[in-house]
C-alpha cells in the first residue's frame, strides 16, 4: 500500500466484540448459529412460569407496595417456593442448577410487572448465592446456601457515606483480636437490609494496605451490635428497602471471613461484573413492561377522528423506541450468554447495563408522553416505571462508571 | 389421564380465509385441562399420571406440574384434531393401560366444543361426571359435585369413570423451577395418531366460517337511574 494511503488501512487489532469465536463442527451442531433469542426448553418453560407468577401473584400488590414502601411477604415467599431464589445454585445446596441465562429471563419477566420484585430475585441470585458459591468455605456453603435458597435474604454492605463508586475510601474497620474480629463502621444505601437475614459486610482489616485490606465478613442479622436503620424514602423501587446499617463493636469469629483476608474488594468487583447483566435485565423488563402497557392505549385513544397510534408522527416515535428495546435485549442476552459460556464479558456487561438503563429512561419518558394526561396520574402504572427506572443509571456502577469501564477496554484494544 | 388441548395466550385472531391463526402462536395448556391435571395430582394415591397431547409444547409443562409420563400423538399433515379424534386416541390408550379414572378438562378454550369427555365415556361405555366442581374418591367409586342450573348436584359413579373439570374444581399450581428441570427426565413417548386408532381420512366436521365478533358500539352516559330505566325500556330490554 502506498504511504499516502496508509491512514485508510484498517488497524489489525480492533474492537473485541467484532471478533467472533468459532465453534467447531458447525455443520453437525444445529445450535451453533442460533439466534440470540433462542431458549432451551427449560428456559422457555421458566419464562412462562415467571410471566404467570408475575401476572397473578405480583401484579395485584404493585400499587399498594409502592404506596406503602413495603414488600408483600407472600411475594418473597412465592419466589422462594417457585425456586426463583436459587436458580443457578446446585441441587446439593437446595438449588436447581439451571442456567445463568435463566436468571436473566426471570428478572426480565418480573421487572415487566414490578422492578422492585425483580431486584429481590436479581440480588439473591447474582450476589448472595454467587458470593457463597464462588468464595465461601465448604462450611459456609453448607450453613448458608440451604437457608438462602429456602427463606433467607442476603444483603451486600459495601457503600458508605463517603464511599460509593470510590470503594477505596471505605472507612469500616475490622480489628483482629486473637481468633475473632471486632467490626466498627456505618454503611449506607444497603439494598434489602430491612428484610435480610444475612449480611456481607465489607470492612478493612488493615487500612495501611489501602483497598488490599478490604475483607468480606458474613454477619448474621441477630449478631449483637449490628443495627439496621430507618429505611430511605425513595423515588422509585420503593417496595424494596434501602437502609443504613451500623456496626457497633460487632464481634465475629475468624471463620466468618468469606474467602481470603484482603480480597473483599476484588470479590465485590467480580460480583458486580456479572450482577450488571442482571440489572440490565431488570431495566430491559421495566422498559418492555412500560411499553407493553402503553402501546395498546395509543391504539384505543381516539383524537381528531383516528387513534393516536395512527398518526405517522406517533408511529415513528413508537417504532424508534421499539428498536432501542430490541437492541437493548440483544446486548443483554449476548452478555448473559457470554458469561454463561465462561468467556470474557466485563465490557459487554457494562455496555448492556449502560444501554438498557438509558433505554429505560427514554422509554418510560416517551410512554408518559404517549399516554397523555393519564400517564401523569397514579391511576395508571406508567409513572411508576418512570420513577423506578432512575435507579438503573445509578446503582451497581453509575452510567458514567460503565462508560469508564468500556473506555478502559477500548484503550487496550486499540 | 388428562387431555391437553392447545390454547393461545395471545389475542385470538381470525386468519384470512377462515379459521384461527395458529402460525407463530404460542401454545399452552388449556386452563380446564390444567385444572383436571391438578386434580389428578391431588388425588394421586398410587399409579402414574399420564398425559396425552396432540400438539407438542404443552406436554413438558404438564410433566413439570406433576404428570409422570406423556404421550405425544403425531397427526398426519392436514389431519383433523377435533373432539372425536382426541376421544378416539384417548380410548385406545385407556384400553391399553386400564386406568381407573380419566380426568379431562370440560372443554378446550379455542373451539369450546365440550364433547371429548362425553364421547370418550360413550366409546368406553363408562359412567361420566361432567363439569365437576368437587371430586372425592371412595372405595370403588367417586363422588362428583356438579354445578347445574338449579344449584349443586352430587353423583356417585362406579369406577372406572370419566370426569371433566369445571373452573371451580381447584386452583392449579405453578410448575416450580426444580420441577421444570425434572420434567426433562420424565418419559415422553411419541406415537403416530394412526396407531391410536385416529383415522387419517378427511375430517368429519367441516368448519363453514370463523368470524371476529362485531366491534363494540360506543356506549352512552346517562344522568340518573330514571333515565337509564327509561332508555332500557325504550330499547325493549326490560
Amino acid at each position: 500500500m502506498p504511504a499516502h494511503l496508509a491512514p485508510w488501512r484498517v488497524s489489525p487489532c480492533a474492537f473485541r466484540s467484532s471478533k467472533s469465536e468459532l465453534k467447531p463442527n458447525v455443520a453437525s451442531d444445529g445450535l451453533a448459529c442460533a439466534p440470540l433469542q433462542t431458549f432451551t426448553e427449560e428456559e422457555a418453560m421458566l419464562k412462562d412460569m415467571v410471566t404467570k407468577f408475575a401476572q397473578e401473584r405480583v401484579a395485584p400488590f404493585v400499587q399498594k407496595m409502592d404506596e406503602n414502601a413495603k414488600m408483600e411477604e407472600s411475594i418473597v415467599q412465592g419466589l422462594f417456593e417457585q425456586g426463583l431464589m436459587s436458580i443457578e445454585l446446585g441441587e446439593e445446596y437446595g438449588g436447581t442448577g439451571a442456567s445463568f441465562f435463566s436468571i436473566i429471563l426471570a428478572v426480565e419477566e418480573l421487572a415487566k410487572v414490578d422492578p422492585a420484585v425483580a431486584l429481590v430475585c436479581e440480588l439473591q441470585n447474582t450476589l448472595t448465592n454467587k458470593l457463597f458459591t464462588t468464595y465461601g468455605t465448604e462450611e459456609q456453603k453448607r450453613t448458608y446456601l440451604p437457608r438462602v435458597s429456602k427463606d433467607t435474604l442476603g444483603s451486600f454492605c459495601l457503600s458508605e457515606a463517603g464511599s460509593g463508586s470510590d470503594a477505596f475510601s471505605l472507612k469500616t474497620r475490622a480489628e483482629k483480636k486473637g481468633d475473632y474480629y471486632i467490626i466498627n463502621g456505618s454503611k449506607m444505601w444497603i439494598s434489602l437490609a430491612e428484610d435480610a437475614g444475612v449480611f456481607f459486610v465489607m470492612a478493612n482489616t488493615d487500612p495501611s494496605l489501602g483497598y488490599r485490606g478490604i475483607t468480606c465478613f458474613v454477619v448474621d442479622r441477630d449478631t449483637e451490635g449490628l443495627q439496621v436503620g430507618k429505611k430511605e424514602d425513595k423515588l422509585g423501587i420503593r417496595a424494596c428497602s434501602t437502609c443504613p446499617v451500623t456496626l457497633d463493636n460487632v464481634k465475629v469469629p475468624e471463620s466468618s471471613i468469606l474467602g481470603q483476608v484482603g480480597q473483599g474488594y476484588k470479590y465485590a468487583i467480580g460480583m458486580l461484573n456479572t450482577g450488571r447483566i442482571g440489572i440490565a435485565a431488570q431495566m430491559l423488563g421495566l422498559a418492555q413492561g412500560c411499553f407493553d402497557r402503553t402501546v395498546p392505549y395509543t391504539k384505543e385513544r381516539v383524537q381528531f377522528g383516528k387513534s393516536v397510534f395512527d398518526f405517522q408522527g406517533m408511529q415513528h416515535q413508537i417504532a424508534q423506541v421499539a428498536t432501542q428495546l430490541e437492541a437493548a435485549r440483544l446486548l443483554t442476552y449476548n452478555a448473559a450468554r457470554l458469561a454463561e459460556a465462561g468467556r470474557p464479558a466485563i465490557k459487554e456487561a457494562s455496555m448492556a447495563k449502560y444501554f438498557t438503563a438509558e433505554v429505560a429512561t427514554l422509554t418510560t419518558s416517551k410512554c408518559i408522553e404517549w399516554m397523555g394526561g393519564v400517564g401523569f396520574t397514579k391511576n395508571f402504572p406508567i409513572e411508576k416505571y418512570y420513577r423506578d427506572c432512575k435507579i438503573g443509571t445509578i446503582y451497581e456502577g453509575t452510567s458514567n462508571i460503565q462508560l469508564s469501564t468500556i473506555a478502559k477496554f477500548l484503550a487496550q484494544e486499540y | 389421564v388428562a387431555d391437553l388441548a392447545p390454547m393461545s395466550v395471545w389475542a385470538v385472531r381470525v386468519a384470512p380465509g377462515g379459521g384461527v391463526h395458529t402460525q407463530g402462536v404460542k401454545h399452552s395448556l388449556n386452563p380446564f385441562c390444567e385444572i383436571a391435571l391438578e386434580e389428578a395430582v391431588r388425588l394421586r394415591e398410587a399409579g402414574d399420571i399420564l398425559t396425552l397431547s396432540l400438539p407438542q409444547e404443552t406436554l413438558r409443562t404438564a410433566l413439570a406440574m406433576g404428570a409422570d409420563r406423556a404421550v405425544l400423538a403425531e397427526l398426519a399433515e392436514g389431519a383433523a384434531a377435533g373432539p372425536r379424534e382426541v376421544a378416539t386416541a384417548l380410548a385406545a390408550l385407556v384400553q391399553k393401560l386400564q386406568p381407573q379414572l380419566v380426568l379431562l378438562g370440560k372443554q378446550a378454550i379455542d373451539d369450546d366444543c365440550n364433547q371429548t369427555g362425553q364421547l370418550l365415556a360413550a366409546m368406553l361405555d363408562w359412567p361420566q361426571g361432567t363439569f365437576a366442581s368437587r371430586v372425592q374418591l371412595e372405595a370403588g367409586a367417586v363422588l362428583v359435585e356438579r354445578e347445574v342450573d338449579g344449584g349443586l348436584e352430587t353423583l356417585r359413579l362406579r369406577l372406572p369413570a370419566v370426569l371433566t373439570a369445571d373452573l371451580r374444581l381447584n386452583e392449579p399450581r405453578y410448575a416450580t423451577l426444580p420441577n421444570i428441570m425434572k420434567a426433562k427426565k420424565k418419559p415422553l413417548e411419541v406415537l403416530p395418531a394412526a396407531e391410536l386408532g385416529v383415522a387419517a381420512g378427511p375430517p368429519r366436521l367441516k368448519v363453514l366460517q370463523v368470524r371476529e365478533p362485531p366491534p363494540r358500539a360506543g356506549g352512552e352516559r346517562v344522568e340518573s337511574v330514571e333515565s337509564l330505566l327509561g332508555k332500557l325500556r325504550h330499547a325493549g330490554r326490560i
